[in-house]
């Protein structure tokens, strides 16, 4: 299946796995993805992957029982969400978990992003795996988005508002464009049900990416913080460099996915609002504005640069439109990330200059959160044009720039002598702490 | 790709190890900025100065105290409801054992007192509430909030409700036609009288009506009619933790059985 060689699958005669595969190999695939070769050497930053699968399951699975109690319409939303939370059973669980599920999925998909630029996960031959990858995200921010319109609170309404206000910022469509998202001329019950309707189809758009997400995945192989890659020559050199992903990664994913819902469990069950906005158990006026209209915490970077453009980008681009494109862009230059890194050392923990320079990009990450989530006055424009033009500035010339005149570290020649190198010194540390001398056990 | 990273120098174990730090520095600095940007936004929040209350339903094992809730009560219906309604609460709800757990008997009293629209009569027409109506919004100006999810909607929560009640400086000015009172919790001047002086009510259960005592009754009380879950809530969350607990503990000791044998080889040859 994969370019990385794997045992074939073959059923016993005679058995119903083997009547089955005949006919569907899908007994053979079930088998592939048990055994998967897996590098030995994965690192707990590489555990976000399976725990997005998982929140993906809860989203879709809270959100369809949801669904069955949910209202849409003006009059009805707010009042159908209180309903779910007084007299649906378990309907404040499933809510909460709905919700805090939103910030916990936002959690682990940005570890994710910034495990796979650290480790240069993007890299060839990694690109359409990477790229699908973008796509799940920006999909994961639409998806969000209009999720946390349907309880038709104030902030859903304001923040709906502002937002589809900005595709007006398009040149001559605009205008028309923006009205044919409304479903009207203004924010109201036309565009409550539409986003209802796609908020429900998109997660499944979400799922059909992942899977051709694994599938690539699957075809080239995981990297792992060597950036070396498994010597595919033979069914034996695979095996010195992998492990099979049952049952080595399925307790290492496990134990991560469950100290991750800890975590999740403490928000839903002990603090369920705190990453919410209290604005928003106030039923939409579009009489009143609220004080301050702001996003969702895991919106804040990119709502950061949308409000830094606040000039004519050369007299030709208005500000507003130079927000917009400003925003898209910030997401739409990771794609490009593959194309833009001229370094071929994949792992960063061999490249002295890089690394500083993700440090820096990761630093700017939360300047920009930190920078969206306040109004937009004093130092707070400045510090986010300056963060909006990093962000650029790391992938147009820190990424070209770096690979070309940096001298990397030397790596090891292959991910089992890394992973022996590890252990055999675990083994002495050990040993040592223990009063015993190095030496092999019998 | 593959042969052309794997023509340096071999690496010594030393110096492999050295590098096994650079992911530990950079989640060291991932985790410090998260921290700033988590406090500067917990600074950013609120304009007025709330006090914080202890609530019995603060922290992880909280409850709501049943006598504060039917205190609480009073204090709603002998002041609030003049001007606030409540559409999203259930008179029935007023029986929650988590709630203020009055009797049945009780609650159909208590129910009575309102008038909300009769349906099946003439528009406009009205009758008795019943158990299963929701308190009605009185037909007051201003447009004075709904209550139901004051708890939830401000904040602060019900320590803001709280500072609120006591943060009436005494202050007046006038704004076209309506007063406004200073007040610190809200930061500025508001459109609401000071509601509550003490002794508002006499309580069912003697407690004395202090100015305090009320204004935590009563913020007590719309804490409730905001989230009338919270107890069973936390309840099934302290379950939860210690099921995930126990559950990642035994994983994490399968998951290092699992990986021994792969990682010392020579303990299991």
């Amino acid at each position: 299946m994969g370019t990385i060689p794997q045992e074939h699958y073959e059923p016993k005669e005679g058995t119903t796995s083997k009547w089955i595969n005949d006919r569907l190999p899908i007994m053979g695939m079930i088998d592939h993805l048990q055994k998967f070769p897996t590098p030995k050497n994965l690192n707990y930053a590489y555990v976000f992957g399976g725990i997005l699968v998982l929140f993906l399951v809860i989203q879709i699975v809270t959100g369809i029982v949801l669904a069955m109690h949910y209202q849409t319409g003006e009059a009805s939303a707010f009042k159908s969400v209180e309903h779910i939370m007084r007299d649906v059973n378990y309907g404040w669980l499933l809510r909460y978990a709905h919700a805090n599920g939103a910030s916990f999925f936002f959690i682990a998909v940005y570890a994710h992003i910034f495990r796979g630029l650290y480790y240069g996960s993007y890299k060839a031959p990694r690109e359409i795996l990477w790229i699908i990858g973008v796509l799940i995200f920006v999909v994961m921010m639409a998806t969000a988005f209009m999720g946390y319109v349907l309880p038709w609170g104030q902030m859903s309404f304001w923040g709906a508002k502002v937002i589809t206000s900005l595709f007006g910022a398009i040149p001559l469509v605009g205008e028309s464009l923006k009205e044919w998202l409304w479903g009207g001329p203004f924010v109201g019950d036309a565009t409550l049900n539409r986003m209802f309707s796609l908020h429900y189809l998109l997660p499944f758009v979400i799922a059909g990416l992942t899977v051709l997400h694994i599938w690539a995945l699957h075809h080239v192989g995981n990297t792992n913080p060597t950036g070396v890659e498994v010597r595919k020559e033979s069914l034996e050199t695979v095996k010195k460099d992998t492990v099979p992903f049952t049952p080595f990664y399925v307790t290492k994913d496990l134990f991560a996915i469950l100290v991750f819902l800890i975590a999740f469990a403490f928000f839903v069950y002990f603090a369920p609002n705190y990453l919410g906005h209290p604005d928003n158990y106030i039923e939409a006026n579009p009489l009143a504005t609220p004080a301050h209209i702001v996003p969702e915490w895991y919106f804040l970077p990119f709502y950061a640069i949308l409000r830094a453009i606040t000039f004519d980008i050369f007299w030709i681009i208005p500000a507003k439109l130079g927000g917009v494109l400003a925003m898209f862009g910030a997401i739409a230059i990771l794609a490009f990330a593959p194309w833009l890194d001229t370094s071929n050392v994949r792992s960063t923990t061999y490249r002295p200059i890089y690394r500083w320079w993700f440090i820096v990009l990761v630093i700017d990450f939360f300047v920009l959160m930190w920078a969206g989530g306040q109004p937009a006055e004093g130092i707070v424009p400045l510090v986010s044009l300056l963060a909006t033009i990093y962000w650029f500035a790391h992938f147009l010339i820190v990424l070209p720039v770096v690979g070309l005149i940096e001298k990397p570290l030397p790596r090891p020649e292959t991910i089992e002598e890394a992973f022996r190198a590890k252990h055999s010194d675990d083994d002495n540390d050990r040993n040592q702490s223990a009063g015993i001398a190095a030496q092999p056990a019998e | 790709m593959t042969t052309m990273i794997a023509t340096n120098l071999p690496a010594s174990p030393r110096s492999l190890r050295n590098k096994g730090t650079d992911m530990r520095y950079t989640i060291a600095s991932v985790l410090t900025a998260a921290l700033v940007t988590v406090s500067s936004a917990a600074l950013a929040a609120g304009g007025g100065k709330i006090k914080d209350h202890d609530f019995s339903f603060d922290g992880m094992f909280g409850a709501y105290d049943q006598a504060q809730l039917q205190r609480g009560f009073q204090v709603y219906e002998a002041v609030c409801s003049g001007c606030h309604g409540m559409k999203h609460v259930a008179f029935r709800t007023l029986a929650d054992e988590n709630g203020p757990g009055f009797s049945p008997e009780a609650v159909k009293a208590i129910a009575a007192n309102y008038e909300v629209a009769d349906e099946e009569g003439e528009p406009g027409d009205t009758r008795p509430a019943k158990p299963f109506d929701y308190f009605p919004t009185p037909d007051v100006g201003g447009n004075p909030p709904d209550m139901s999810l004051l708890g939830k909607a401000r904040n602060g929560g019900a320590d803001y409700i709280y500072s609120l009640m006591l943060g009436y400086t005494g202050e007046e000015k006038e704004a076209g036609d309506v007063i406004l009172y200073e007040n610190t919790a809200y930061g500025g001047y508001l459109n609401m009288a000071p509601p509550l002086y003490g002794d508002d009510v006499e309580y069912a259960d003697g407690t004395e009506p202090t100015l305090k005592q009320v204004s935590a009754d009563i913020s007590a009380f719309l804490m409730w009619a905001a989230e009338p879950k919270l107890v069973e809530r936390k309840q099934a969350g302290v379950w939860s933790m210690t099921f995930l607990l126990f559950f990642a503990t035994l994983v994490w000791f399968t998951n290092r059985k699992v990986w021994a044998r792969v990682k010392h080889p020579e303990d299991h040859s």
